[in-house]
């Protein structure tokens, strides 16, 4: 029993108002396997069910498994760009937050305040109550001052030929120089009213070491006699000036040195919301007669800017890393310009179980994207243990800017959806039967 | 089993020209109703994978016209083919193309995940399936570990799971010695019997003989229909 012509062609009309049922027969009666009506109602039968995103990643993540070595070797690649980039931001946070925390324990209201040039271009000089002038000063919370001895030498013993002083200085330092500074002692104490007027000696960090000395009560030659050894700075990163300096009382210098009394540095801590305004007024008070022969400097501004000038080179290094993410990212295209060419069968078939285009599309997208965000995860471990690694070996924290880290994976996706962009749209474009056909 | 009322698929002249100027198909038509078992036999290069093809909307004709289910083919965006064809066509292939590496019933449950079923339901369809073609002992299994037989029982069960409205099979025992070849042909026979329509190539002319309808194919045209005999007498 058939059913008569015209009504088939009625049908094939009805089918052609796009999703108007059209068959007579209801749905259950449409057999599939085993007699069960089909799934979904017969209007659905032509709209693509929406794969979600579970199984978008299921099955791009298919794509990976079968290829592990590829998979691994291209995200590699991927990787070390990251990596490079991830290290380089996070070293150079790391030493950033080094430069943090050394300011922090300093303090940045230091300011000192030395002798420029007068106008003939010799050395100025402060003059000998200048520390008093700026220790009066309004928001100046302390100031103490050191005089630079440049005829005397200190040596091991009084065997070594002048000349031979190893670049320590001799300072002539008031007593109140630790506080206002924040010199702490490695070993032994400082100069006390007592031991001011006596050869007795404290010896910065460097020049101890280069002296050879690791304890007090022990002789040095400066000048043209025996000084004690009575301590031992530890090294400061604000005044490295110090740190190669042989400290004498202000008194000793005087009376053994020959020391005229001048200060040749001042260092005074300012109230920390005042810093600017004492800046500007220290000239001008520390030398009312000649400011302009005065040289005024923030230590702190000092460290900062030297970390500034690493800025070049770090940019330098997050080139590379760009560079390297770039080869990286070729290869991920190439990885998958082979992929899509050897699955053309794996294509026709997802096409025959009903894919659309847009499903095999999204299917090398995605595997595209998974590839680089595996390398990308990788490069950012990579590039966490990198700063770890080297930060601890600086004995710097470790930080690792979290925006880096995302920044670096959202990277990764981008790269990852530009380069299978290309691969994606060929194997979608590709005809079911023409993928099928290759063997 | 009752006579069905509508044709599951039918060609209308249809030719199909493939670029470069041969005439695969010339002016073919053919009606296949629901629960029908069909033999499609011919020399190579006949016409009857391009047709199989054809009727699976994997491609579209150069004229005529396609109709599955009642629905003009030529009319239907590529996306609404794609949705026909994960709903009611499945296809068998002589090459299998199961996925290497991933389980029998991962294999299958993949002829479900075009349709929008979730994985769970997937799964569980496809052992059934899997069990109804005879291999609910391998589910696990890769196709490494599988017989060429088993592979195709495989290949077969992830087209049916669906429960499509035709299956499609070019040459389901191309690959296979004559005993998994017979296996697989009775398991078709079997499905057939319950209700699903199998349209198949094949070389094997004793096989195709064993079917209750053969349509036979030279030179693009068909030049011999079982139906056409039927309707004589
Ligand atoms: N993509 C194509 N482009 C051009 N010609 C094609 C294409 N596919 C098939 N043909 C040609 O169309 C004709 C029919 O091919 P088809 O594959 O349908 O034959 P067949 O009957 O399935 O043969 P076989 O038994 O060898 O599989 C052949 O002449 C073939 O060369
Ligand atoms: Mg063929």
């Amino acid at each position: 029993m058939r059913r008569p012509r015209g009504r088939r062609h009625a049908m094939s009309g009805a089918a052609q108002d796009g999703n108007a049922p059209v068959t007579g027969v209801p749905a259950g009666d449409r057999t599939g396997i085993g007699g069960r009506p089909s799934a979904g109602a017969p209007d659905d039968r032509d709209t693509p069910a929406r794969l979600g995103p579970r199984d978008v990643l299921r099955v791009g993540a298919a794509g990976l498994r079968a290829r592990p070595m590829r998979v691994f070797l291209s995200a590699l690649g991927i990787a070390i760009g990251i990596a490079a980039m991830i290290g380089v931001v996070g070293i150079s946070t790391s030493s950033r937050a080094q430069l943090q925390a050394t300011l922090d324990r300093l303090g940045t209201n230091l300011l000192t305040v030395g002798p420029g040039r007068d106008m003939f271009g010799e050395d100025a000089q402060l003059p000998t109550a200048s520390v008093g002038m700026v220790a009066r000063m309004p928001d100046v919370e302390s100031a103490s001052a050191t005089g630079k001895l440049s005829d005397a030498k200190v040596y091991r013993n009084d065997h070594i030929p002048a000349g031979e002083s190893g670049g320590i200085s001799v300072l002539a330092a008031r007593l109140d120089l630790p506080r206002t500074v924040g010199l702490t002692m490695a070993t032994g104490t400082w100069l006390n009213a007592g031991t001011a007027r006596y050869p007795a000696v404290v010896l910065g960090a460097e020049s101890a070491q280069r002296l050879g000395i690791a304890t007090p009560n022990v002789q040095v030659w400066l000048g043209s006699q025996w000084f004690t050894v009575v301590g031992i700075l530890d090294a400061n990163e604000l005044v490295p000036e110090l740190d190669s300096a042989a400290l004498v009382g202000w008194d000793a210098a005087a009376s053994d040195l020959g020391f005229d009394g001048h200060p040749t540095t001042i260092y005074t801590r300012a109230d920390k919301a005042a810093v600017e305004r004492v800046r500007e007024l220290l000239a001008a008070t520390a030398s009312p007669e000649s400011p302009t022969e005065v040289e005024v400097s923030r230590p702190s501004d000092a460290l900062a800017a030297e970390s500034a000038s690493n800025k070049a080179f770090t940019g330098l290094l997050l080139g590379l890393g760009g560079v390297a993410l770039l080869v990286g990212g070729v290869g991920v295209a190439n990885t998958m310009v082979i992929s899509v060419l050897e699955r053309r069968a794996e294509i026709g078939l997802r096409r025959s179980l009903g894919a659309t285009r847009g499903q095999i599309r999204t299917q090398f997208l995605t595997e595209s994207q998974l590839l680089a965000a595996l390398g990308g995860i990788g490069g950012v471990a990579l590039g966490i243990v990198v700063t770890a690694v080297f930060a601890v070996t600086q004995g710097w924290p470790t930080v690792v800017p979290p925006w880096a880290m995302a920044g670096g994976i959202l990277a990764t996706l981008l790269i990852g959806g530009v380069a299978g962009l290309y691969p994606a749209i060929r194997a979608a474009r590709l005809a079911p039967t023409e993928a099928l056909a290759t063997p | 089993m009752s006579l069905p009322l509508e044709p599951v698929v039918e060609l209308r002249e249809v030719t199909k020209t493939y670029p470069g100027g041969v005439t695969a198909l010339d002016a073919v038509s053919l009606t296949v109703q629901a629960g029908e078992l069909v033999a499609i036999v011919g020399p190579s290069g006949s016409g009857k994978s391009t047709m199989l093809h054809l009727l699976g909307t994997l491609d579209r004709p150069s004229a005529g016209t396609v109709l599955v289910e009642g629905r003009d083919v030529s009319r239907m965006t590529d996306r609404r083919l794609s949705a026909l064809r994960a709903r009611r066509i499945g296809f068998v292939f002589q090459q299998f193309h199961l996925a290497a590496g991933v389980g029998a019933l991962d294999n299958v449950a993949d002829g479900l995940l075009y349709g929008g079923a979730p994985l769970g339901e997937r799964r569980r369809r496809a052992r059934g399936a899997l069990e109804r073609v005879g291999l609910g002992h391998r589910l696990g299994h890769r196709p490494h570990q599988l017989s060429g037989g088993e592979k195709q029982r495989v290949a077969i069960a992830r087209a049916v799971v669906g429960e499509p409205a035709m299956l499609l099979a070019d040459e389901p025992t191309g690959a296979l010695d004559s005993v998994s070849g017979a296996g697989v042909l009775d398991l078709l026979r079997e499905l057939a019997e319950t209700g699903t329509t199998v349209i198949l190539i094949t070389h094997d002319r004793d096989i195709a003989a064993l079917l209750p309808r053969q349509v036979q194919m030279r030179d693009g045209r068909i030049v011999h229909d079982d139906a056409w005999v039927e309707a004589v007498s």
